[in-house]
């Protein structure tokens, strides 16, 4: 089998012709030594079966980003028969340099010219046949957006494939020895092959920049455009997940149930409590997964992403983040999992993980759930307001708090440099594919993780048999009592740390945990919790409730986008730690005060 | 000849020409790729508020930067432009 590097700057439209080119068949894996994902699909090109991989965007094969880095260490240690280097028409004169740094590390390559219908538009032509015969390498002009040209290119890569020597390694440092050369032949290139216009400016998006990007309006629209976007992906999966979830439970009740009646209630609890509330606690996420991801690839094609981070960077520099970790931010406050998978738009590591480490700080939905029963429970319904506002400002508090602790060990490396790409249109086909391999993204690599979590709680709270469920003589009684020490100066109890166990796994699930350690529902319920502990207490419980350990699918998703180990225990330990603190700080506070 | 200065130092709206770059290497390599090259036009089209990045225009391409990234390319400055 072929393998074809598909290499080109960001914002050249590389993945949509990466997906315009191999459907929905492309798979999110691993390769060795390389930090970030990278999708690949195996295509037919011609006579040859091959196997092409999307490489992140990169400016330069010299780099110094993390993705040149990736890019560079895959050229190094793969075998790669053909390098396809897509280049944006439009920017042609200043993109060309990647199509020469391609040519010469010395593996059969090809140019694909993307947005030729857009750089027409903006009246730049190139002639194809004067810039291949010039470059040395084929050239193919296509819209990968809407296909145009597509399966012309592909017939000449299968013919570059052809005459492709068998692969080498390729050393990249030696082989851009000579760079000083490459400017003047840019140069010649552009004056022989390409017409530009002589005043270049795109008159939409500088219409549209002049309001958006507005020194005053630009920032509270940008608000406003959050705010809505926030909106309809909880109005738009809210009731997907509602209706996922009667799914789940029908199929519980009409046919799990009756079919393990004969067996041993253990087992059966076992399989139905453990086992397939598992497979709903995944399940639950995939709604929210794929409506945020559709609402995240046209943000991102449309071009606004990028005008987010200009418009925030003032504000988000003196945390060591930019406007992309707000936009995720915001985001977390309805479901940290979608948020942290979307920090791939941050091509910088450090600045990558910093935000990852504070997005799930963010008061998400299931976590207002909890706070919504508690202070309607324990406050009076003029208060109870005031109390969930409080919640959040803690929140933001403790994202501010946590990104000035770590600005220092995740710096950035990277110069704040980033590209305006001209407003487009995002296309529902690339929206639709973002949503699908995100979503078939998260299924394969948090699965597992939930599941074995899900199945250990459910273990801690059922164990020893014979001990009433979540009582104080299962082993999640046994802990809950060991960390009296701990816990009881927070005014938190045995019962209710048993509680915080079950919230491990999903915050939506501690209401109902209570339910089952104090055997009441409802009504019931919130008289005996108002019963048994005061308005200081729950207040010390709610915070730390907000701040304390994320649930088992942001960890499983933590996991698996750092792909380290030891960084997905900070992000659990951390903020343990600072719950720990707040509510200590809280609790022993007001008690001091006297209330 | 009109003064030269840094980058950062040019009004919105006004244009000039680069006559050097300094800085990192890496920081040189970026600005290269995305067209920053000595005797390049280039025009400051705004700046974000709160002494935020610059947005900044060469030829086809539009890029965002930091002030203090942008300290070390310096301009010819030439008179505003009409538009």
């Amino acid at each position: 089998m072929k393998r074809i590097a598909l290499v080109g700057m960001p914002n050249t439209g590389k993945s949509t012709l990466f997906n315009r080119l191999t459907g929905a068949h492309a798979r999110v894996g691993n390769w060795p030594g390389v930090t970030v994902d990278l999708a690949s699909a195996r295509l037919p090109v011609g006579p040859h079966l091959a196997e092409l991989v999307d490489l992140p965007g990169l400016y330069d094969l010299h780099g110094f980003s993390d993705d040149e880095m990736v890019v560079r260490h895959f050229v190094e240690s793969t075998r790669v028969d053909a390098v396809a280097v897509v280049l944006n028409a439009s920017q042609i004169d200043r993109q060309l340099a990647l199509a020469l740094q391609v040519r010469a590390l010395g593996i059969p390559a090809m140019v694909f010219l993307n947005m030729s219908d857009e750089a027409r538009r903006f009246g730049v032509e190139i002639d194809a046949g004067r810039l291949s015969a010039g470059l040395g390498l084929p050239v193919a002009a296509v819209s990968a957006r809407f296909g145009t040209g597509v399966p012309e290119a592909m017939a000449r890569l299968a013919k570059v494939l052809d005459d492709a020597p068998a692969p080498r390694e390729a050393s990249i440092r030696e082989a851009l020895a000579e760079d000083h050369r490459r400017e003047e032949e840019i140069e010649s290139l552009v004056k022989s092959a390409v017409v530009i216009p002589e005043r270049l400016s795109e008159q939409a998006s500088d219409r549209i920049d002049r309001v958006v990007l507005h020194p005053w309006l630009g920032l509270p629209l940008f608000f406003l455009a959050m705010l809505a976007v926030f909106q309809a992906v909880f109005l738009l999966s809210t009731p997907l997940q509602d209706g996922l979830r009667e799914i789940f439970d029908a199929v519980r009740s009409a046919a799990l149930e009756p079919l393990l009646a004969p067996a041993p209630e253990v087992l059966r609890g076992f399989l139905l409590d453990g086992v397939w509330a598992g497979l709903s606690t995944v399940g639950a996420f995939v709604p929210v997964i794929v409506v945020f991801f559709f609402f995240l690839a046209a943000v991102e094609d449309s071009g606004y992403l990028s005008r987010a981070a200009f418009l925030t960077d003032s504000l988000m520099a003196r945390l060591g983040l930019d406007g992309r970790s707000f936009v995720m931010l915001i985001m977390g406050f309805g479901c940290n999992v979608p948020a942290l998978m979307g920090t791939r738009v941050m091509r910088d590591r450090a600045m990558r993980l910093l935000s990852m480490l504070t997005i799930p700080l963010s008061l998400c939905s299931a976590r207002l759930q909890v706070f919504v029963f508690l202070a309607a429970a324990m406050f009076s319904p003029a208060r109870a307001p005031w109390v969930l506002f409080g919640l959040y400002l803690a929140s933001f508090a403790s994202v501010i708090v946590t990104a000035l602790v770590f600005r220092r060990r995740f710096a950035s490396r990277e110069p704040f440099v980033i590209e305006l790409p001209p407003y487009r249109l995002p296309t529902l086909r690339q929206v639709w594919m973002r949503g699908w391999l995100e979503v078939k993204h998260f299924l394969r690599r948090a699965t597992t993780f939930i599941f074995v979590g899900v199945i250990a709680v459910w273990l801690l709270t059922h164990l020893p048999a014979g001990a009433a469920p979540a009582g104080p003589d299962t082993w999640a009684g046994w802990i809950g009592h060991a960390l009296q020490p701990v816990l009881g100066p927070l005014g938190i109890d045995d019962k209710l740390a048993v509680a915080l166990i079950f919230g491990f796994v999903a915050k939506e699930i501690v209401i109902g945990a209570f339910a089952v350690i104090y055997g009441a529902e409802g009504n019931a319920l919130a008289a005996s919790l108002a019963h048994s502990m005061d308005w200081v207490a729950a207040t010390s419980f709610m915070l730390f409730t907000l701040i304390y350990t994320p649930c088992l699918s942001t960890v499983a998703t933590l996991r698996s986008e750092s792909r380290s180990l030891s960084f997905t225990a900070l992000a659990v330990a951390w903020p343990l730690a600072l719950a720990w603190a707040a509510s200590f700080a809280f609790y022993q506070g007001m008690r001091a005060l006297g209330f | 000849m009109p003064d030269r200065k840094p980058l950062s130092r040019l009004a919105p709206g006004q244009s000039g020409v680069i006559s050097a770059i300094e800085g990192p290497e890496g920081l040189r390599l970026r600005l290269a790729a995305l067209g920053f090259r000595a005797g390049r036009a280039v025009l400051l089209v705004r700046q974000a508020s709160l002494r935020g990045p610059l947005h900044v225009r060469l030829g086809m391409t539009d890029v965002a930067l930091r002030p203090a990234d942008a300290g070390g390319i310096t301009i010819r400055p030439v008179a505003p432009s009409a538009a």
